[in-house]
């Protein structure tokens, strides 16, 4: 089985709202609004670079912040890919 | 008495609107909102003068309007993701669908659920995809109601979003087992158009024609005509949209044929014209039947305060809409378990 | 309908419809001095749930523009209630207009103290309290976020006072409370109509100034609130935060990044009438 291939709207379909240690995401698509912790803005982020898998949006990840190599990284990105994509915010190609 | 000739006549010609003072305003909005026209009124009436009460309220229905299509429309992209893998036919019918053909009858149109038609043959799994991946789960219904909805209607029994709290309505086709006529579902799944040409996998609509069907089966052959001044919007603004184009009343006709739909079509148009002045040809509307003042005095059953009026009526309505539906025999058997229920 | 009485309170008219002339007498002796609008926002239906419930044992049924399906009706006794429980209603369905926060708010100097919480915390208290102390009632119940200048629109419908709180505003002037009602399903329930000055001033909108989040029996204390946490307390205390789509969402956000939001608990209402004031003027 291929890996799956996620996709993030463009950054106009969504404002964001920096508060303490939260960011509010008001989706325009959907009239939602999501409360969202780092990393999830940093993901939209490196998404709207274009459609990637996991592996290569981990590279972006990589690329653009200070990440320290931990047990279980790709396992976290991938649950965090599962959220956005369950809120909508993502979706598979 | 008043009834509801005076938001008929305000949809239907917006200018008669400019000589209304305070004592029309209050009972036409409060009809409105009865009848759930609020929005459509609003964006009728836009543009015209207006004081300022008026104007702030109809302003505040359009924007309510304008949350229901995109709660309706996101409700749709979000059944297309979690139905992506399915190889069938997904189609939106109703308010959905009108608001992403873009059809006028979609204009300030409130939206509820969300109902999609899908090939029998496919409901196991559609139903799997949207309990899986898509995040919906069963309403709590007892055991009879369930396995009412299974054997007798022509729907799933209703899902609803665990996030998101939306309801959607997977039908197989427009009218239940039990009802008289049957329409075609096999063509209406074979004739439905892509809303984006060029994603023939994406979500569908009716054709033309078939929607014609479909909105005057739902209201006459399917209900006791509550909420049917809406339903008759719908089928005035349609008419509007389709009647200019090469051929559709002929297709009309045959379609209505074909899904034994023929008379309730027939009266839809007859109803239309006579409440809101729609175009109709002459052929497929038929002449004109006794009981059709029967069926307007119904619709217009409603009076300045918001009140549903003429209770027999409506009682007559109700009681013929379950006969529609149902057999004699199921429906005391039905009646019977409800009323034991309490 | 047989009866009518119209009611404008701040941006908003009622009209209210009734079988009976009881609770509209009542209505009338309440909201004395309001003004009346030519048009109404919305329409609230005191009705018989069947023709004969008129007269035998009767029950009023709440009927308007937006209803809610399993809403139980009242004894006519309870009518008034029956007649602010529809306008309520009617707001928390159907306003769209502005940002409706189910929240108390007063106002001092043109600025604006907004208290939310649950059902019970004492906000409606609080505010009616401060009402009487040189405080302008802006509302007990609602709070009316304009989304465009982020200004409170005064809404001071009657004040609604439960159960012991009752008992604290035994020295107003009688001629603005309304009958005690006994046994309703929340309990004893009286009105109190806001003073003159509230009443005069209901189209003078404030700033707000502060957020608080008051409850009510607990050891005095005072917490800061992160501004996450108050913005998901605050859309859990709108009834139309969803409907409003981006203008809920920049009015929302607005209000939390301008004002201090704080917890407050405090034992008893005169500590806490205490404690606020002085927050206010640390604060505001």
């Amino acid at each position: 089985m291929t890996a799956a291939i996620y996709i993030a709207d463009p950054p106009d379909t969504r404002r964001l709202i920096a508060l303490d240690g939260v960011a509010l995401i008001f989706h325009r698509l959907s009239g939602q609004t999501h409360i969202v912790a780092p990393p999830a803005p940093e993901i939209l982020d490196a998404l709207g670079e274009g459609e990637a898998d996991a592996e290569t949006l981990l590279a972006r990840l990589r690329r653009d912040h200070e990440i320290a190599d931990e047990e279980g990284l790709s396992e976290a990105l991938d649950a965090r890919l599962a959220e956005l994509e369950a809120a909508g915010l993502v979706r598979r190609a | 008495m008043t009834d509801a000739r005076l938001l008929t006549r305000a949809l239907a010609d917006p200018p008669s609107t400019a000589s209304f003072g305070p004592a029309d305003w209050t009972p036409l909005i409060a009809m409105a909102r009865a009848e759930q026209l609020l929005g459509s009124l609003a964006h009728r009436l836009d543009g015209l003068a207006q004081s300022d009460k008026v104007a702030e309220l109809l302003a505040a229905a359009r924007a309510s309007a304008d949350h229901a299509r995109r709660t309706a429309l996101w409700e749709a992209e979000m059944a297309r993701r979690a139905l992506a893998d399915i190889d069938a036919r997904v189609i939106l019918l109703k308010g959905t669908a009108y608001v992403a053909a873009g059809l006028s009858a979609g204009i300030g149109r409130s939206i509820g659920d969300l109902d999609i038609l899908v090939p029998r043959a496919s409901l196991d799994a559609v139903e799997r995809a949207l309990i899986g991946r898509g995040g919906w789960e069963w309403v709590k219904e007892d055991d009879y109601d369930d396995a009412y909805y299974r054997r007798w209607m022509h729907e799933l029994p209703p899902l609803i979003h665990k996030e998101r709290d939306r309801m959607i309505d997977v039908h197989h086709t427009i009218l239940p087992p039990t009802a008289r006529p049957t329409p075609d579902a096999d063509a209406l799944i074979a004739d439905s158009e892509a809303l984006d040409p060029s994603e023939p996998r994406g979500l569908r609509v009716l054709s033309p024609p078939d929607m014609i069907c479909h909105a005057a089966c739902h209201m006459l052959a399917d209900g006791d005509l509550a909420g049917g001044l809406r339903n008759l919007w719908d089928i005035d603004r349609l008419l509007r949209d389709f009647g200019e184009r090469e051929g559709f009343w002929d297709d009309l006709a045959a379609r209505a044929e074909r899904h034994q739909l023929t008379k309730p079509v027939a009266r839809a148009l007859r109803l239309a014209e006579a409440l809101y002045g729609t175009p109709v040809d002459g052929d497929v509307a038929g002449r004109g039947r006794a009981g059709d003042a029967l069926y307007i005095r119904r619709l217009l059953a409603r009076d300045g305060w918001g009140r549903e009026t003429r209770k027999g009526l409506r009682q007559a309505f109700y009681i013929r809409s379950h006969w529609l539906r149902m057999p004699p025999a199921m429906l005391a058997r039905h009646l019977w378990t409800k009323w034991r229920k309490g | 309908m047989r009866h009518e009485r119209r009611i404008q309170v701040g941006p908003v008219g009622f009209r209210i419809g009734s079988d009976w002339a009881a609770p509209l007498a009542a209505l009338d002796r309440l909201y004395a001095g309001y003004p009346e609008p030519a048009i109404a926002d919305f329409t609230v239906r005191l009705e018989a749930p069947r023709p004969w419930r008129r007269w035998l044992r009767p029950k009023v049924h709440i009927g308007g523009d937006y209803m809610l399906p399993d809403a139980a009706p009242l004894s006519l006794a309870h009518g008034l209630l029956a007649a602010e429980m529809g306008m309520n209603l009617q707001m928390a369905l159907g306003q769209r207009r502005y940002l409706l926060l189910h929240a108390s708010g007063v106002e001092k100097g043109g600025r604006a103290l907004l208290m939310t919480g649950l059902s019970g915390a004492g906000k409606s208290t609080l505010a009616a309290l401060l009402g009487e102390c040189g405080w302008r009632l802006l509302g007990d119940e609602f709070a009316l976020v304009d989304c465009d200048s982020g200004a409170l629109h005064p809404f001071p419908r009657a004040v609604s006072l439960k159960n012991a709180a009752v008992d604290l505003f035994d020295d107003v002037d009688p001629g603005r409370l309304g009958p005690l009602l006994a046994d309703t399903p929340k309990g004893t329930i009286r009105h109190l109509r806001p003073n003159d000055d509230a009443i005069a001033r209901m189209e003078e909108t404030a700033m707000p100034a502060l957020l608080l989040f008051p409850r009510f029996g607990h050891a005095a204390e005072i917490r800061e609130v992160g501004q996450g946490e108050a913005f998901v307390r605050l859309t859990q205390a709108s009834t139309n935060y969803v409907a409003l789509e981006e203008r809920g969402f920049e009015a929302l956000a607005r209000l939390i990044r301008t004002v201090p939001v704080r917890a407050v608990d405090y034992p008893d209402t005169e500590s806490a009438v205490e404690a606020v004031e002085r927050l206010c003027e640390d604060l505001a």
